[in-house]
């Protein structure tokens, strides 16, 4: 009897230790063992990955005395729309919508375009109205007018104006629809060099789409400029190999803040600007120039210009604290017996800017000041550098590492020379068009390739400061495609870097390191001597008991019989 | 017929000097377009790792600073390598000559100098920093001599060097990582365009193993030996008492003394490096990932770093003179040091008033003891002269 009682309580035992096992054990390892994930809007990231971008545009045409006829002219306000869609790839699409509203000329805008010279048209068609952000206004003038110089068609501002001639073919009975199919090819035209364009657009998408062999020159275009970033830090160094000779002075300080630094502050809704200086003693180039009798100077070749940087840049030293990229201007001044120093270029031929650049690093300009001393001066000899025409070159070279020059016009266009801040305002907007569409692609990119590794690896911890970052990236994200769709340029570029900055910070969190890679065997290896000491009585005692109960049964059975 | 001939001749002539002009125009044309459009890339990164610590381990190190040292001096600046050492043998106690590191038998060639930037050393040399410098997933405080900040036209040498096995690679003894979990990495980095192409050179037993598992694109992967295979070292020295450098990384030295920043070798010779006759270990190599023919790609566009240059055409003419701004007040501050110590407090310090504090506990123990013994001993009854 005692016997029975103990085997029922050994049973029961068996059995409850397998049901604590089961029933509280298994869910508690389980709970303990997850990791915290905190909920993504994974769905709204997969909208996004298709990136279906639309850019729009305002322009305004409007037509001086002299272009349309009194009959034509009442038909005019009139709105039109242009649209064009471009499928670059099977994730992209990009629709370009470029709005124009017709209307005649007031008054006091005739008597602007009434001004001897294009330039003061120009100036004075500016203090009448100020176009937003990212519109446009065309004026057509008349065949005869003599703004613009014979041979030129169009005139493109320092604003966000332009001056057409339209060649005017003196029909009475040809209807404003004829005018308007006359004129579009050269608006089109215009646009292209004034507004965003689809091979500057999908250039800069060259992250999305890798291979993109439309024209060679958009390829060396996206390898010249940097890269969108929050921040940029700009150094000017001036290189005085020889100060035995020559004791340089540069007034650095207030030639930035002349020349410099008004282009910065137009440039302020793109990105932030650091500048600093400083200069080098006893910094040799690494090319030995060579003389050339043919012009009485040295000369580097351009082959050997390639060579040049790297000794440099070892002992340029940078003040930089954060990631930003670093612009770097080199004003080298050769020492005495290597002067003059001439750069030539693959022809053989002066440069006349002496200067040349290398993408996404900076500029080297050579600048001669053996013309300022005799030859039988005393040295060291003190000579004043020149700053504008320094900072001529560097203004210049600046502006192709930001990207914000294009290709040269078409023939019978004439663009004005760039105002005192060095960048026009369209070509600021331009800039601007291909920011805003490389960071919603660039943050668009991160997001579904940090949603692809979340998914991917599934014991990454995510903490909820990422999911914010994730879903506050996701929403500028939106904003921003919306903006850019209504043409709102300034909220769109704003809202992108928003987006951008939130992306980054929620890729490049250092919490989601993917340590934790455990292969099957592992795994096994890790629970197996925890978990079979412990299942294995357990296990063999209820196989026991369903044995037992078996044979019990089956002894029953047998008795019934 | 004759003249015919002559005619037919020159004629020919003619069409083979306007061919061969032709040809030149469109070399020279392409040259100038062409320097763009060979590799694709603007700036080279170099991370360069030895994952051993030990004295014995001598010569992983001096591998890793001799391929420091090639890629400096064709044109890599140290602000574009990140270099790992896990220990220091140049100030070793077990070192003869102390502050040096040398690769070579009779100590030709100290490799470690005085212009070394270490960035990760000793115990820094951790698998997580190592993925952490390729992801880029640092914390924000680093500097950025530690970082890897490379951008989609980089191309990255990186240059592993250790004990290792079979789909992994030891580290600081301790721990290893995974040929999954490099592949993982490199998968990350393709995905943020941390790089345009990748040369991933591996010096371990077993080497192979490492790179079996990538799958990104643009990625050439050299390995000193195969799996199943030992990759040897090369020569101990006496005076030192260790082996200097391992095979094949002595080898791929020999082979780089010979570019220089113009030379025009390609990838195909760099796989010819340490046939099974000098090395013993059969090196391997993987190009199937890389898009480029290997025998178009120049080793400077991985070991050094030749810049691409264009001439600037145009300058903007500037008319404005300088302004200065008014500077209103312009005070000279003068900037100085704190003092350390405070000195003026001290040397002229007086006695200070002090408030007065009951007796310690020490003199109040050791009255009470004086008063115990004097009353034990003379009895209770004079307590009535104290009270």
């Amino acid at each position: 009897m005692l016997m029975k009682g103990n085997k029922i309580r050994g049973q029961l035992a068996a059995l409850s230790i397998a049901a604590v096992v089961i029933i509280v054990g298994v869910p508690l390892w389980w709970r303990t063992t997850e990791t915290y994930r905190a909920w993504l809007p994974v769905s709204q990231i997969k909208q996004l990955a298709k990136l279906q971008l639309q850019l729009s545009a305002d322009v305004e045409v409007v037509f001086a005395r002299g272009t349309v006829t009194p009959e034509q002219q009442k038909k005019v306000p009139l709105t039109q729309t242009q649209e064009e869609e471009h499928a670059v790839d099977g994730d992209t699409m990009l629709r370009y919508r470029f709005e124009t509203r017709y209307r005649t000329a007031t008054i006091m805008e005739e008597d602007a375009l009434n001004k001897p010279t294009a330039a003061g048209a120009d100036e004075s068609l500016h203090t009448l109205s100020e176009s937003p952000c990212g519109s446009l206004v065309f004026y057509v003038i008349p065949e005869l007018s003599l703004l613009l110089p014979k041979d030129t068609d169009v005139y493109i501002g320092q604003r966000r104006t332009a001056l057409l001639r339209v060649s005017s073919q003196v029909g009475v009975g040809r209807t404003l629809e004829q005018l308007l199919a006359q004129l579009e090819p050269r608006i089109k035209q215009v646009l292209q060099v004034m507004s965003f364009s689809h091979t500057d657009v999908s250039a800069v998408l060259s992250d999305r789409v890798r291979f993109n062999p439309d024209s060679k020159e958009g390829i060396a275009d996206s390898m010249r400029a940097f890269k969108s970033s929050p921040g940029y830090e700009i150094t000017f160094s001036l290189l005085n190999p020889d100060p035995t000779s020559h004791q340089l002075h540069w007034d650095i300080e207030g030639a930035v803040q002349t020349y410099i630094q008004p282009l910065l502050t137009k440039l302020s809704p793109v990105a932030n600007f650091s500048i600093d200086s400083q200069t080098l003693y006893y910094s040799v180039l690494g090319v030995k120039p060579r003389f050339d009798s043919s012009c009485d100077a040295y000369t580097l070749n351009a082959d050997s210009l390639a060579h040049v940087i790297n000794p440099v840049e070892a002992r340029l030293g940078s003040n930089a604290a954060s990631s930003n990229p670093v612009l770097n201007f080199l004003l080298y001044v050769p020492d005495a017996h290597h002067s003059p120093l001439k750069i030539q270029d693959h022809r053989k031929q002066e440069v006349p800017s002496n200067a040349f650049h290398s993408p996404r690093w900076g500029g080297i300009m050579v600048y001669n000041v053996n013309g300022f001393y005799e030859p039988e001066a005393e040295l060291p000899v003190d000579i004043s550098i020149n700053m504008a025409e320094v900072m001529g070159v560097f203004l210049a070279q600046l502006r192709l590492l930001l990207g914000v020059q294009s290709s040269p016009p078409p023939p019978g266009f004439l663009v004005a020379p760039r105002g005192s801040s060095g960048l026009a305002d369209w070509e600021l907007d331009r800039l601007m068009w291909s920011r805003c569409v490389e960071n919603i692609a660039t943050a668009t990119t991160t997001i579904t390739s940090l949603a692809q590794l979340l998914d991917q690896i599934s014991n990454i911890v995510i903490n909820d400061n990422i999911a914010e970052q994730v879903s506050s990236a996701v929403n500028s994200l939106q904003l921003a495609v919306a903006e850019l769709e209504a043409g709102n340029l300034k909220y769109a570029l704003q809202l992108s870097k928003e987006a951008i900055l939130a992306s980054e910070k929620a890729f490049f969190d250092p919490s989601l390191l993917h340590l934790l890679y455990f292969p099957d065997d592992q795994k096994f290896a890790i629970y197996i001597p925890l978990f079979l000491p412990m299942c294995v009585p357990i296990l063999l005692s209820l196989i026991k008991m369903a044995s037992e109960a078996r044979q019990k049964r089956r002894e029953k059975l047998a008795k019934k019989d | 017929m004759s003249a015919l001939l002559k005619r037919s001749c020159s004629h020919n002539m003619l069409a083979a000097i306007i061919m061969l002009i032709f040809i030149c125009f469109c070399v020279h044309f392409q040259n100038t377009a062409g320097q763009f459009f060979s590799s694709g890339h603007t700036n080279n990164w170099a991370v360069l790792v030895c994952t051993s610590r030990f004295w014995f381990n001598y010569r992983h190190v001096a591998n890793t600073l001799s391929v420091y040292r090639s890629v400096k001096r064709l044109g890599i600046p140290d602000s574009h390598i990140v270099l790992m050492l896990a220990d220091d043998m140049a100030c070793n106690h077990r070192n003869p000559k102390p502050a040096t590191v040398f690769s070579h038998r009779n100590m030709e060639l100290n490799v470690y100098g005085d212009d070394v930037e270490v960035d990760y050393r000793g115990y820094e040399v951790t698998v997580e920093n190592f993925l952490r410098v390729l992801t880029g997933r640092l914390p924000p405080s680093t500097p950025r001599s530690k970082r890897l900040l490379s951008d989609d036209r980089s191309n990255i040498l990186i240059y592993l060097t250790g004990h290792g096995g079979n789909g992994f690679l030891k580290f600081q003894d301790s721990e290893e990582i995974s040929n999954v979990e490099l592949a993982d990495a490199f998968e990350q980095m393709w995905q943020k365009r941390r790089y345009n192409e990748l040369l991933f050179i591996i010096d371990t037993c077993q080497g192979a193993s490492m790179y079996e598992r990538f799958y990104s694109p643009n990625i050439m992967a050299l390995a000193s030996s195969q799996v199943g295979e030992d990759s040897l070292s090369h020569q101990p020295d006496l005076a030192i008492g260790v082996h200097l450098m391992d095979r094949y990384t002595f080898y791929l030295l020999e082979f780089l003394e010979d570019i220089h920043p113009a030379s025009k070798s390609n990838m195909n010779d760099l796989f010819k490096v340490c046939p099974k006759s000098q090395c013993v270990s059969t090196p391997g190599h993987r190009t199937d990932l890389f898009l480029r023919d290997p025998g178009s790609v120049l080793i400077t566009d991985f070991f050094g770093s030749v810049r691409k240059v264009e001439i600037t055409m145009e300058a903007i003419h500037l008319t404005d003179p300088i302004l200065h701004p008014m500077s209103e007040e312009v005070q000279e501050k003068t900037y100085s040091y704190v003092d350390q110590l405070p000195v003026s407090e001290i040397i002229h310090q007086k006695p200070k008033q002090k408030d007065w504090h009951p007796p310690d506990g020490f003199i109040l123990g050791l009255w009470t003891l004086i008063l115990l013994v004097f009353f034990k001993t003379y009895g209770i009854k004079h307590l009535k002269h104290i009270f």
